[in-house]
């Protein structure tokens, strides 16, 4: 923490010199945001001014196509979809994961360091290679267009992550803690319940935003195992409003703003989440 | 550690362990048999390789691996600028805290709308080409989807886009949570930025670095249908058919599950060293890096 304050206190002392850097920030931050400024510019565009200037401002606005998207595709259907898959996964995979994460983090038992190896191995198997052994699977069993069955494949998916993360997290919290929990006569399930639960308040974050991203963005596994219309998530639904408006780019980047909004307004408020979540996802490791 | 009965732990990874099978284990099994059968419904007669040699009989399988093979070009290109920006913010320009959320926005776009949208601004009327025309470089104006040579560069170009948020982020916050002694006095020292880059926060961040070059490998070969998908499906011809998006149209699309089996078994055993790999990088990143929050 020092090292940052005090690094801190020292780019204050400006630089005059480093104006090269921002010429090459400020290309780069115009490049980010390049795409989502071109959804804006021609979701406000109507047709005839997107075919005639790509470039040019959305002069007079119209918001129309917002409207047409709205009416044209089942967005709140897609979202309420989505949130189902997100909720539902990110709520099994956590709790399986915690309990597992807890057992091989502060207990002894046989088998517990090829459990997280495996777990670690699995970060790497390709979603593609489970498709088709996992879809006659699912036919057997009737799982196919079901919430439950779709939820199971992404907490299965996610799982490996979930552990990883939080048997690193729970191997940090310090022994003390829990030795004079256990003297009083606690369980290691109210232990696990009442200590490291809230303790480990930070890497559950970082779990729900990561998982929960890659739930809500998956676009493989809905397109195969949801195809009825009235279970389509937010992904598989705008390539369907693609299909639909494909001739129409305004009402379709309309569409595709509308489906961003969600994330982009849980970024702006939650920005330190996501940033720092994903980051330490990754390097803890 | 706390001694408990020895069923106890067992008791706790039981939900998990049933998870993990049915969602892997048994999939992982089931796909390397059906690589042998000809499968109609859920099993088949066995056929021996014939799925294998089928597929490797098929052009357009060769051409799915070369893809695969050529977008891990990916993995340069990202590692080279998030570590020069990463290296830029830390530098404490003003502002960087606002360009490193500007930077980081695209990772939070899905994938499939990232993928959409840019298939508009590719084209060849498109808005990318129309500003290229505007600032004078016309000749760059290629049709960037549309041509079989060039497709694939296009998915490349979008993967980089959208993932190097993560990759400056990343290492940006390694950085942060160094000992910046070496540094200032290398600057103390006069070392020139590319020197100081060079010899000091390159050497720093290596296990860092390693760690990433194996996950955005990763993320090319085992994460990237749906770029490919809502790029370009594939197209044009099968320019851009990676070798996911083989499998999914070999299995989903033309119902040969026994052959679109034998292609993802192949993908899978392509992925096992990338799993030592993963080991390997972890151990040494743990124990440069300690950890980090």
């Amino acid at each position: 923490m020092s090292a940052v304050s005090e690094r801190r206190a020292r780019g204050r002392r400006a630089r005059l010199s480093n104006l090269p850097q921002h010429v090459v920030l400020v290309g780069a931050a115009v490049l980010a945001l390049g795409p989502v400024l071109f959804m804006l510019m021609t979701a406000l565009k109507t047709e005839k001014q997107y075919l005639n200037d790509t470039l040019g401002p959305p002069w007079p606005l119209s918001f129309s196509n917002f409207r047409e998207a709205l009416h044209g595709g089942d967005f709140f259907i897609w979202l309420k979809n989505s949130a189902i898959m997100t909720f539902g996964s990110v709520i099994v995979s956590t709790l399986a994961a915690a309990l597992c994460a807890y057992a091989i983090a502060r207990m002894r038992f046989r088998g517990q360091n090829l459990l997280l190896s495996l777990n670690i191995a699995l970060l790497i198997v390709p979603p593609v290679v489970l498709l088709i052994p996992l879809f006659a699977q699912y036919s057997d069993l009737g799982l196919i267009s079901t919430y439950r069955g779709v939820i199971v494949i992404y907490a299965g998916l996610t799982a490996p992550f979930s552990v990883y993360l939080l048997t690193n997290f729970f191997r940090s919290i310090p022994h003390e803690l829990l030795e004079s929990a256990m003297a009083d006569g606690a369980s290691h399930f109210r232990l696990l319940w009442q200590i490291v639960m809230p303790l480990s308040a930070p890497a559950f974050m970082t779990l729900v935003v990561v998982n929960a991203l890659w739930v809500w963005n998956e676009l493989l596994i809905a397109l195969v195992f949801l195809p009825e219309d009235r279970l389509k998530t937010l992904m598989v639904g705008i390539t369907v409003f693609q299909g639909r408006y494909s001739l129409d780019v305004p009402v379709l980047m309309a569409g595709m703003l509308l489906a961003s909004v969600p994330m982009l307004i849980l970024y702006v408020i939650g920005q330190r989440f996501f940033i720092r979540g994903l980051t330490s996802g990754a390097l803890k490791g | 550690m706390v001694k408990v009965r020895p069923w106890v732990p067992y008791l706790y990874c039981a939900p998990l362990v049933a998870l993990v099978a049915f969602i892997f284990g048994y999939p992982l099994i089931k796909v390397v048999d059906f690589s042998t059968r000809l499968v109609r419904g859920s099993s088949g007669p066995f056929i021996g390789l014939d799925n294998y040699r089928n597929a490797i009989d098929d052009p357009t399988f060769r051409d799915a691996a070369r893809h695969s093979a050529t977008l891990l070009l990916v993995v340069p290109v990202l590692l080279t600028i998030s570590v020069l920006v990463s290296v830029l913010l830390y530098d404490q320009v003003r502002g960087w805290r606002v360009y490193r959320s500007v930077l980081f926005m695209p990772y939070i776009l899905a994938v499939p709308i990232v993928g959409i949208v840019a298939s508009y601004m590719f084209t060849l009327h498109g808005v990318v080409n129309d500003l290229l025309e505007k600032v004078g470089l016309r000749s760059l104006a290629i049709d960037w989807i549309g041509s079989e040579h060039y497709a694939l560069m296009t998915v490349l170009i979008v993967i980089v886009w959208r993932e190097v948020g993560f990759g400056i982020v990343l290492f940006l916050a390694r950085l942060l949570t160094q000992d910046d002694a070496p540094l200032e006095a290398a600057r103390i020292d006069g070392a020139s930025w590319w020197q100081r880059l060079w010899h000091v926060i390159l050497p720093e961040l290596r296990g860092t670095i390693e760690f990433y070059v194996v996950i955005a490998a990763t993320t090319v070969l085992a994460f990237a249908f749906a770029y490919v998908w809502t790029l370009t499906q594939g197209g044009p011809g099968d320019a851009t058919t990676t070798l996911e998006v083989y499998i999914y149209n070999t299995g989903e699309v033309q119902s040969l599950p026994g052959q679109a089996a034998a292609v993802a078994t192949m993908l899978l055993a392509l992925m096992i060293p990338f799993i030592a790999l993963l080991f390997w990088v972890r151990r040494r990143a743990s124990a440069e890096v300690g950890s980090v929050v």
